[in-house]
């Protein structure tokens, strides 16, 4: 393998995990570049676990001043603290206790306004609380890097999560019996993955995929921030669903009321959800890093209501 | 999200976590931002520096701390209204007793080992308090609840046993690495270093036992006036040239196998091992005994490097030296632990000297290490997860929500289409001995069964004890054990043959007998009713035991011996171990489904598609420890 070997400090640190996914795996991370944006509780979750696992560093963009909505699932700042601080900057500084071997930074400004040669250095590119518009637009800036950025967008609303993946056009390593095979897999883009008609989807869908798409279409014709909802926009909501359902000829029951109320009025963040998105996201992120290990594809969906954790493949390809 | 009433529960809640290391962390984290006041944490440990690359509420400077004291003071740093109250000692401290257990609204368990797993349920069961179990291992995890007399208790299901090696493969016949290791740890290393009075196998059986064994105490012990070089190349040549030697002198272990290579160190070309950045006067990294090293004189770096036969041999004969020389006082009292670094350098020398000699591939020091401390695979992601999924649950145990508790496996492949998979929780095993409330009752004729009758058809046979004791009030009727007087041995070989009725203390209808296995921590009591008849064909053991249910056999036929009667009518999710490879094994499903199968939660997104069991054709699943090492026996 390439690359210089890690330190004894390294080995001895990350003993257990380089048991699982091996010294590899372990330097191709502490090498790695990643980029964070929007720190609410699951994205702080997911900063927790890759600093943890030795990324080489993280970046951290949230220019919103604290508050104690904001705070009420984060570990990192006391709820009640009060502070000029961004919240990026605040989280800046107990993260970087975590891991002294991984460096934490802070990028402010607005996301979607910069440009490719911004996110190309970065290996991995995590989007959360994002808009509609703002998701598509960062998405593509990643694909139009000279080289390979994954990109991730994590929502999570009442006690429900969601992730999506794009790696592009990505190629690892998997373990078969005893020897390594190389594996194949081309991801759409964000913009292309929400355009794959509804009714050609798989009939099991996930019914959370229908009722985040709706509710992210309210919040951009309604010039709302993401997740600023509530239990009284739901006849609006409903409205669009059924407008949205009928040009996509699919039945409105696959978009139930309770659940888009649930995601309209959850608010306020669940923690052992955001541990559980934030976990699952982190996990991937390891392995698109390492490049070893099955990726999931493309979506994948938590609900602590029924506490299933189910991975959605949408793609064009895929009808 | 949370609800009013969730939100009076979790804030009325007073809540018991056992273990403050992987899973614990996370777990009190997760708790404190859910909004749960009243937490207490129990934990033993201090903190180790292998345990900050998930453990994220430790830093550098605490190692050697309470992990449970710690843990408190991160989290009240950031959430500083809420209790924590640590401990750090043992669960299994007497103080930790029924009483104190039924304070709690909810145990929740992130322990390292099936011991205090076992431990801490029987005392939840005792104290009706609901548990929360869990456990991890790399990517796959599960969380379970038990619930007393509503879902099955942690022992309601077998547990696998530990993997243990037979004897003669690990002094004559090695074929895999992990035998080599055992051989180095628990015989080499035990007989150099650990107490002279143990016995030990080291020494392969020759023909010639009496001469050999004379040969053998000489060459074990250092002389007075002996070099240390001379004595470290003399056990060399006996245990990796000689006892090879006289291994290969019984021709028939080798006609179906290779036979080793004996290997002496005068063939060992020690001078290739190149002495880059050594330093000879540099033993230590700090004044730490634990931290003597071999390989830090010899120059040799990185754990990860596979040695050759030279550099194994230089490291065996540097790491016996430093032993003698710098550790004199702990020879005699030392046992192996993965912590310290001079023993990890012996043992994995000593594996590979012998895994050269049996042509087995050598592995680095990093691998021998896992091999040898039983070192668990352990990421942060995996122990987030179970976290929430711990406190997800014990929501709903504190709002008594039993139709949706449920078991959840975190899986590193999806098993249809599902990376976590809920399953909806067993009912009991009746036939528990742990959990189960029902009282034994057994028919039989107590004028003409003997005790020999009632120990093997129903003591061993159904109840499925391995060294059982029996009582009749306070008189002992019999009792099995190493350390038992010649006297009692014959006192107890009498009673066998004994009626029961004639018994020193008779047993008769009316009479309630006491049956106990110390090891398997078991009590039950057997109410005896007289019976004069028995049908043969229908009650051929001429005795009728109830309260008790038969275990289902499967239709392989293959029960499970080890439990007896807890090989259960459940089909159990499987269990994985750790194995030598670093690999996973996932081991075939103990017991086999019968009528009742583990069924995923209701979702009309599956309604109507057929959907059988999960545990029968979809993926493995763990049940594992974290963090740790898995205790290699039971408690004895
Ligand atoms: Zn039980």
């Amino acid at each position: 393998m390439d690359g210089e070997e890690l330190t004894e400090q390294e080995t001895a640190l990350y003993d257990r995990q380089i048991r699982v996914w091996g010294v590899d795996a372990q330097r191709r991370l502490s090498k790695s570049h990643v980029l964070v944006s929007g720190l609410n509780g699951t994205a702080v979750e997911f900063c927790k676990n890759i600093i943890l696992a030795g990324v080489g560093s993280l970046t951290l963009n949230d220019d919103r001043l604290v508050s104690d909505e904001l705070l009420s699932a984060n570990f990192l700042v006391d709820q009640n603290i009060s502070s000029e601080k961004p919240l990026a900057e605040l989280c800046c500084d107990s993260l970087k206790d975590f891991n002294p071997m991984v460096r934490v930074l802070v990028q402010k400004g607005d996301l979607s306004s910069f440009g490719v040669d911004f996110f190309e250095k970065f290996d991995a590119v995590v989007v959360s609380c994002c808009s509609l518009k703002a998701k598509k637009l960062i998405n593509e800036k990643c694909r139009k890097s000279s080289k390979r950025v994954a990109f991730y967008a994590v929502d999570c609303r009442d006690s429900c999560g969601e992730i999506f993946v794009d790696l592009q056009d990505y190629i690892y390593s998997k373990k078969k019996v005893d020897e390594m095979e190389e594996c194949r897999l081309q991801y759409p883009s964000f913009e292309e993955a929400i355009a794959v008609p509804w009714k050609s989807l798989p009939r099991r869908l996930s019914k959370l995929y229908f009722a985040m798409r709706v509710i992210e279409i309210f919040e951009s014709q309604n010039g709302r921030n993401p997740g600023q909802t509530s239990a009284a926009d739901l006849p609006v909501v409903l409205n669009l669903r059924k407008e949205l359902c009928e040009t996509q000829s699919l039945s409105e029951s696959q978009v139930p009321d309770t659940l888009v109320e649930r995601l309209l009025a959850g608010t306020r963040e669940f923690p052992p959800v955001c541990a559980i998105i934030g976990g699952i996201l982190g996990q991937e992120v390891i392995k698109a890093i390492s490049g070893k290990g099955d990726p999931l594809k493309n979506f994948f969906y938590f609900d602590a209501m029924d506490g299933k954790g189910v991975i959605e493949d949408l793609s064009p390809e895929n009808k | 999200m949370v609800t009013d009433e969730q939100l009076s529960a979790i804030k009325g809640a007073k809540v018991l976590m056992v273990g403050a290391g992987g899973i614990g962390c996370e777990l009190l984290k997760t708790l404190a931002l859910s909004g749960f006041q009243d937490i207490h944490i129990i934990d033993m440990d201090t903190i180790e520096v292998s345990n900050l690359n998930r453990q994220f509420l430790f830093r550098q400077s605490h190692v050697g701390q309470s992990k449970a004291k710690v843990a408190r003071d991160a989290i009240l740093k950031v959430r500083p209204n809420i209790n924590i109250t640590p401990y750090h000692a043992n669960v299994k401290d007497p103080d930790f007793n029924v009483d104190f257990f039924k304070e709690f609204s909810v145990v929740l368990n992130g322990l390292d080992n099936l011991d205090a797993r076992r431990h801490v349920n029987r005392l939840c069961l005792a104290a009706g308090v609901p548990l929360v179990e869990s456990g991890t291992t790399g990517f796959l995890g599960q969380v379970t609840v038990h619930v007393k007399g509503k879902t099955e208790c942690y022992e309601c299901q077998p547990k696998p046993a530990p993997k243990t090696y037979p004897v003669c493969t690990i002094t004559s016949t090695p074929s895999k690495f992990v035998h080599c290791i055992v051989w180095a740890k628990d015989l080499l290393f035990a007989k150099l270093f650990g107490d002279k009075n143990q016995e030990n196998d080291l020494n392969v059986r020759s023909t010639d036992s009496s001469g050999s064994s004379e040969h053998v105490e000489d060459v074990f012990e250092w002389k007075k006036d002996e070099d240390i070089e001379a004595y470290g190349k003399r056990v060399y040549d006996h245990v990796f040239g000689y006892n090879i030697e006289v291994a290969l002198s019984n021709e028939d272990s080798w006609k179906n196998r290779n036979k080793p290579r004996p290997i002496y160190i005068k063939d060992v070309a020690l001078t290739e091992v190149t002495q880059q950045n050594g330093d000879p006067d540099k033993t230590s990294v700090s004044g730490d005994p634990l931290s003597v090293s071999a390989m830090t004189i010899l120059g040799l770096k990185n754990p990860q490097d596979v040695w050759g036969l030279a550099e194994n041999s230089k490291v065996f004969l540097e790491a016996l030296k430093l032993f003698f020389l710098k550790r004199a006082k702990e020879i005699g009292n030392l046992s192996f632990d993965k912590d310290d670094q001079l023993a990890v350098e012996f043992v994995t020398a000593a594996a590979n000297i012998r895994a050269a000699s049996f042509g087995i591939p050598l592995h680095s020091l990093f691998e021998a290490k896992g091999i040898a401390g039983n070192i668990v695979h352990a990421v942060a992601t995996t122990n987030a997860i179970i976290a929430g999924l711990i406190v997800i649950e014990a929501i709903k145990v504190l709002q008594n929500n039993e139709k949706n508790y449920r078991m959840t496996y975190c899986l590193e492949h999806p098993a249809r289409k599902m990376l976590l998979m809920p399953v909806e929780p067993f009912e009991p095993n009746k036939s528990c001995y742990v959990c189960s409330e029902t009282p034994l009752w057994l028919e039989i004729n107590t004028k003409r069964s003997k005790l020999r009758d009632l120990v093997e058809k129903i003591v061993k046979a159904k109840l499925g004890m391995n060294l059982p004791l029996i009582m009749h009030g306070s008189a002992l009727l019999y009792e099995v054990g190493d350390d038992l007087e010649e006297d009692m041995v014959a006192n107890y070989t009498a009673n066998l043959e004994k009626v029961l009725a004639e018994l020193p203390s008779p047993v008769t209808g009316g009479t309630i007998l006491t049956v106990e296995d110390l090891q398997q921590e078991l009590t039950c009591n057997i109410n005896i009713k007289h019976r004069e008849e028995f049908d043969e064909e229908k009650e051929p053991d001429g005795m009728v035991l109830s309260g008790w249910t038969q275990p289902v056999v499967s239709k392989n036929g293959d029960m499970s011996k080890e439990n007896g009667a807890s090989t259960s009518n459940t089909s159990q999710a499987v269990s994985v171990e750790a194995e030598e490879d670093d690999d996973i094994e996932m081991l075939p499903a103990v017991g086999a489904p019968a009528g009742k199968k583990r069924k995923l939660s209701e979702d009309s997104n599956f309604a109507g598609s057929d959907l059988p069991s999960v545990v029968d054709d979809s993926e493995a699943i763990a049940m594992l420890d974290e963090n740790g090492e898995r205790k290699k026996k039971r408690v004895q």
